[in-house]
Formats: structure tokens, C-alpha cells, sequence
């Protein structure tokens, strides 16, 4: 007996196995991403090839090669910019990751099951909440006046900080609002990473030494390490995308405090009207992108390779 | 009965936990049952007598009710669409082999780093010149774009735990690959299907810069009011933090539902 199944009333035997079967199933797919993704993208490129200010339609939008590009890559402002959401990435990953892995630690230990059940998930209300929400938040612990974050401070006392009008405090305010956010996410990594460790492994290392640190180090940490490639190459795609909590939050400001890269384009393309250099940045901000998610994909996929 | 210094640390470390991840959704929702007043106290207070005047506020007014209305639509829309065009998708990508596959992974994965403001330049400028800026189709096909990888893998990965004899069995019999979709893959699929309808809805939901950039008046959605609000000189706190509350309150309890899968929904499966 064949597959290949004759009953008369089938007109066309072999239906569905044919070699452009797959391409049925995926055309839907693709071909929406296509037209909205791929085609949004090339006309970005062209774009960023024109001068193109919608606020002086009368200049036309004239194809000036790779003008734009010089521009951007000469505009000490889009370089600060980088360095900026570069230093907030530095500063917030080492906080998550260590508390990410002492809350994943505190939530493996044996015992306690009720809080523990409990506290597993509460973690996942930070990652739910709308990040433009998180931003409005921010602006209400933060405030100067009856924030309760200068509360929490008075009792250790501290003066009253102006959070958000200093670039210190502002720098930090969304440090603090990004590191509750994104610490669960690192903390339920490393959960799932711990728990991947054999039982009987563990187990035997408990016995043979009473030592916490020699546990993590020798039986545990292999366990985590591809939990933390991930916490590192996601959270550095997440920091350059990084626009809803901190728009809410400062507006890049004051100054230039928070200007991390996406604010700083979407102010040139929708405050400046200037979409010529904005796509220019953005599509450099693209190439940053694509060469992070090759990276992931490089070291997390190793089975579609 | 004595407690050991070591469980107390632990119940101590849990419970600051706990406190660390709730306290500032604490902090929203009783500011929206605060006064004004007891808001701009200083410094801040704990205990007061709560009200509902801002819930009554927000209701009443028709611009947030219908931010979520449009959020609603939105939201409910492009998941349906993901789904619908995922779903196949993902079918061919768990059991068929073709060249270029690997690519074509690499594409869906990729979407979901790509910061938005790439593609909200560009498709600002196309909804200009197709007299498509703020309307509900608008927001619909953009939100496809991080919500259609999200889809492919997670119902890929559910698709590829379902048992290949079924399918033999069924091409026996004499089934086309379509009913074989239709009838074995999406019902044993279905939580995988649910599960990734419910990220896709919290991540439209919870979407700002598109919205900011795409909308006008018609269709602003529930983070763009919000966010609206949060200028002038005396701010409505309390409105503010009832429209937050009501934005995050359906999400959060989403996401509770798929908390077991949150870690797989986030890094596209990377890790376990």
C-alpha cells in the first residue's frame, strides 16, 4: 500500500504532497512580512539616500547619495547618543543579572513552597506591564515633591533628590524603572537554567560540600552560562529598541541625560521632520540590529544549524 | 518549634521579592484611589480613605473609553491575523524540509529585535501617501510584524512535539496535507496556538512608539491617551494612575496565565 492514496473520489491524487506544498502553507506568511516589513525597509534605504524634510516640501525630496550618511556619522550628537544607550546597558545588565540570579537562587532552594509559588509569580507582573505605563509610574515615585522615592531616602537620611531635572538623577530614575522591569526576565533565565541541572548531580555535590559558592561555580554554572548569553545579546536588542518607558518618562531630557538611540532618532524624523538623516540613523541603528540577531541565532540555534 | 536562621533568610529573601516586583504596581493602584490632594502630600501618604472619583472620571470620559476601545480592535485584530497566518506557517516550518529554511528563520527571529523606530519612519511616509495614517488597518498590519514570529515559533515548536504517526495514520487513509493541518495539527496545537495569541495581544496592547507615530485622533490607543495626559501644569495624577491601572490590569492577568511560558514567549525559545 502507497501513500499515495487513489480513491475515485479524489480527483487529483497526491494532493498536498507535491514540492511547492511547503510553499503554500508559508506564502500567507511570508508575503505579508514581506510587504509590511521588507518593502517599509527598502523604501527607508531609499530614503535615506534623499533629502527628504517634510516640513519644505517645496525643495522636493532630491536624491543626495551618501550625504545623509556622512552627516550622521560626522553628528557628534547621534555618536553621544550611542555611547549613552551603551553606558545604560553596562550600567543596568551587571544589576539584573546579579539579581536575577539571586532571586533565581532564592526560588531553587528547597523549602517554603507557598512563597515561593508566590513569589515565581508575582515575577511576571513587572514583564506584563505596558512600558509606557511603567514611564508613568516612574514620573509619580520619582517626583520631587511627593515621590515616594525621596520618602524611602528621608528615612535613611538622605535630602530630597530632584530625580528627573538633574542629569544624574534622571540617568537613574530610568536605570531603576528598567532594572524592576527586566530583573524578573533575568531571574526566571536562570531559574529555568538551575533547574535543568540533574537532581542526582546536585544532590551528590550538596553532600560533598557544604559550600554555596563551589556549588554555583563547579555543578551549576555550566547550566547557566546559555541563560546568560541570552540575558546579554536580547537585553542589548531591548536597550537599542528602548523608547516607550523613557519617552514617558524624560523625553531624552533634561538635556541631552536620556537620550538613548531611539528617542534620539524618533526627535529627528517626527520633531525635526528631517526623515532623510532619520532614515539614514536608522538604518545604521538596523545593521547594529542584524548583526546582534545573527549573533544570538549563531550561538542559542545551534540546532537549526 | 525552632526556625533556622537559614529558612528565615530564605522566607525574608522571598518575601523582599515579593515586595520588589509588586511594590510599584502597588503604588499605581493606590494612587488611582487617592484624592489629588492626598497625592501632592508630601510626604507621600500611605493610609487614606479611598475613592473612586478617578475610576468615575476616566469612565466618563469618551476619550479614554475609546482608546480602549481601539486598543481592543487593534489588539484583537492583528492577533486573529498572526494566528491565521502563522499558524500555517508554522506547520510547513515543523515538517517539511527546504532550502532555505535556516534563512528564513533567521528573518522571523530577527524581527523580533528590530527597534521600531526602523520601520515607523518609513511606514509613516507610506501612510501619508496611501491615506492610511491614523486608522485601525494602520496599526493592525504594523503590530504584524513582531507578532508574526512570535506566532511561527512558539506554534512551531508545539507543532514539532506532535507525534508523526498521527500523520502516517492519516495519509493512509487517504488525507491531503491540508486536512492533516486542519484536523490533526490545530486541535493538538490549540494550547500552543492560545499561548501564542496571548503574548501577541499583551505586545500589541501594551504598544506605544508605532501608536505615538501612526495615530491622530481617531484611533490613539490606550498607552497614547495615557501618555496624553502627561502634560500641562497641573497633572491628573489620579486620572493617570486609574487609566494605568486599567490598561495594565487585563495584560497582567494574561500574563499570569502564560506565566509558564513567559521565558519561552521573551527569547523566542532560545532557552527552555
Amino acid at each position: 500500500m502507497s501513500d499515495t492514496a487513489t480513491s475515485p473520489a479524489q480527483r487529483r491524487p497526491n494532493r498536498g504532497y507535491g514540492r511547492w506544498t511547503p510553499l503554500w502553507f508559508l506564502a500567507p506568511a511570508v508575503l505579508t512580512l514581506f510587504v509590511i516589513g521588507i518593502y517599509p525597509t527598502i523604501f527607508a534605504l531609499v530614503t535615506s539616500f534623499r533629502r527628504y524634510n517634510i516640513t519644505r516640501p517645496r525643495e522636493g525630496f532630491p536624491f543626495i547619495g551618501f550625504e545623509n550618511y556622512v552627516n550622521v556619522l560626522t553628528d557628534s550628537t547621534f555618536w553621544s547618543s550611542l555611547l549613552l544607550t551603551a553606558k545604560f546597558y553596562v550600567t543596568v545588565l551587571p544589576i539584573q543579572v546579579a539579581l536575577g540570579l539571586a532571586i533565581a537562587l532564592l526560588l531553587h532552594k528547597p523549602g517554603m513552597g507557598l512563597l515561593k509559588s508566590l513569589a515565581r509569580v508575582t515575577l511576571v507582573v513587572p514583564l506584563a506591564t505596558t512600558y509606557a505605563v511603567v514611564g508613568l509610574i516612574g514620573r509619580l515615585i520619582f517626583n520631587r515633591d511627593f515621590g515616594v522615592a525621596n520618602q524611602a531616602l528621608s528615612v535613611f537620611g538622605f535630602g530630597p533628590i530632584d530625580w528627573l531635572s538633574t542629569q544624574d538623577g534622571a540617568f537613574a530614575a530610568i536605570v531603576i524603572m528598567d532594572v524592576w522591569q527586566w530583573t524578573p526576565f533575568c531571574a526566571l533565565i536562570f531559574l529555568a537554567g538551575l533547574s535543568m541541572v540533574p537532581g542526582e548531580i546536585e544532590e551528590a555535590a550538596r553532600l560533598e560540600t557544604s559550600s554555596k559558592l563551589a556549588l554555583l561555580r563547579h555543578v551549576q554554572l555550566p547550566y547557566l552560562l546559555p541563560g546568560l548569553t541570552a540575558v546579554m545579546i536580547l537585553r542589548s536588542a531591548d536597550v537599542l529598541k528602548l523608547f516607550d518607558m523613557v519617552f514617558v518618562m524624560t523625553r531624552g531630557g533634561p538635556g541631552s541625560a536620556t537620550d538613548l538611540i531611539s528617542i534620539y532618532i524618533q526627535r529627528v524624523g517626527f520633531r525635526i521632520f528631517d526623515l532623510g538623516t532619520a532614515s539614514a540613523q536608522a538604518i545604521l541603528l538596523l545593521i547594529l540590529t542584524i548583526i546582534i540577531s545573527r549573533l544570538y541565532i549563531r550561538l542559542l540555534y545551534r540546532e537549526v544549524h | 518549634m525552632r526556625i533556622s536562621s537559614g529558612k528565615l533568610l530564605h522566607a525574608l529573601g522571598l518575601t523582599a521579592v515579593v515586595i520588589f516586583t509588586l511594590f510599584p504596581f502597588f503604588w499605581m493602584v493606590s494612587a488611582s484611589f487617592k484624592t489629588q490632594a492626598d497625592i501632592l502630600s508630601s510626604p507621600p501618604v500611605w493610609f487614606f480613605t479611598p475613592t473612586l472619583q478617578n475610576y468615575a472620571e476616566i469612565f466618563a470620559d469618551t476619550k479614554v473609553s475609546g482608546a480602549i476601545i481601539n486598543s481592543l480592535i487593534v489588539a484583537t485584530c492583528s492577533t486573529l491575523l498572526a494566528v491565521i497566518l502563522g499558524a500555517p506557517a508554522a506547520f510547513a516550518l515543523a515538517r517539511y524540509e527546504f532550502r532555505g529554511k535556516s534563512d528564513l528563520w533567521f528573518w522571523f527571529i530577527s524581527n523580533r529585535m528590530i527597534s521600531p523606530i526602523v520601520l515607523a519612519l518609513p511606514v509613516y511616509l507610506l501612510a501619508i501617501q496611501t491615506g492610511l495614517l491614523d486608522t485601525h488597518l494602520v496599526l493592525i498590519l504594523i503590530y504584524l510584524t513582531f507578532q508574526l514570529p512570535i506566532v511561527v515559533w512558539i506554534v512551531t515548536d508545539q507543532f514539532k512535539s506532535i507525534p508523526a504517526d498521527l500523520e502516517q495514520a492519516a495519509r493512509l487513509d487517504g488525507a491531503s496535507q491540508f486536512t492533516i493541518f486542519r484536523k490533526i495539527y490545530l486541535p493538538l496545537g490549540a494550547p500552543g496556538i492560545a499561548v501564542s495569541a496571548i503574548f501577541s495581544f499583551i505586545f500589541s496592547w501594551n504598544e506605544l512608539l508605532y501608536a505615538l507615530v501612526l495615530t491622530r485622533r481617531a484611533v490613539q490607543t490606550a498607552p497614547v491617551v495615557a501618555t496624553s495626559f502627561m502634560s500641562g501644569y497641573e497633572l491628573p495624577w489620579g486620572k493617570i494612575m486609574a487609566t494605568g491601572t486599567v490598561i495594565v490590569l487585563p495584560v497582567t492577568i494574561f500574563a499570569l496565565i502564560v506565566s509558564r511560558h513567559m521565558v519561552r514567549g521573551l527569547t523566542m525559545g532560545a532557552t527552555k
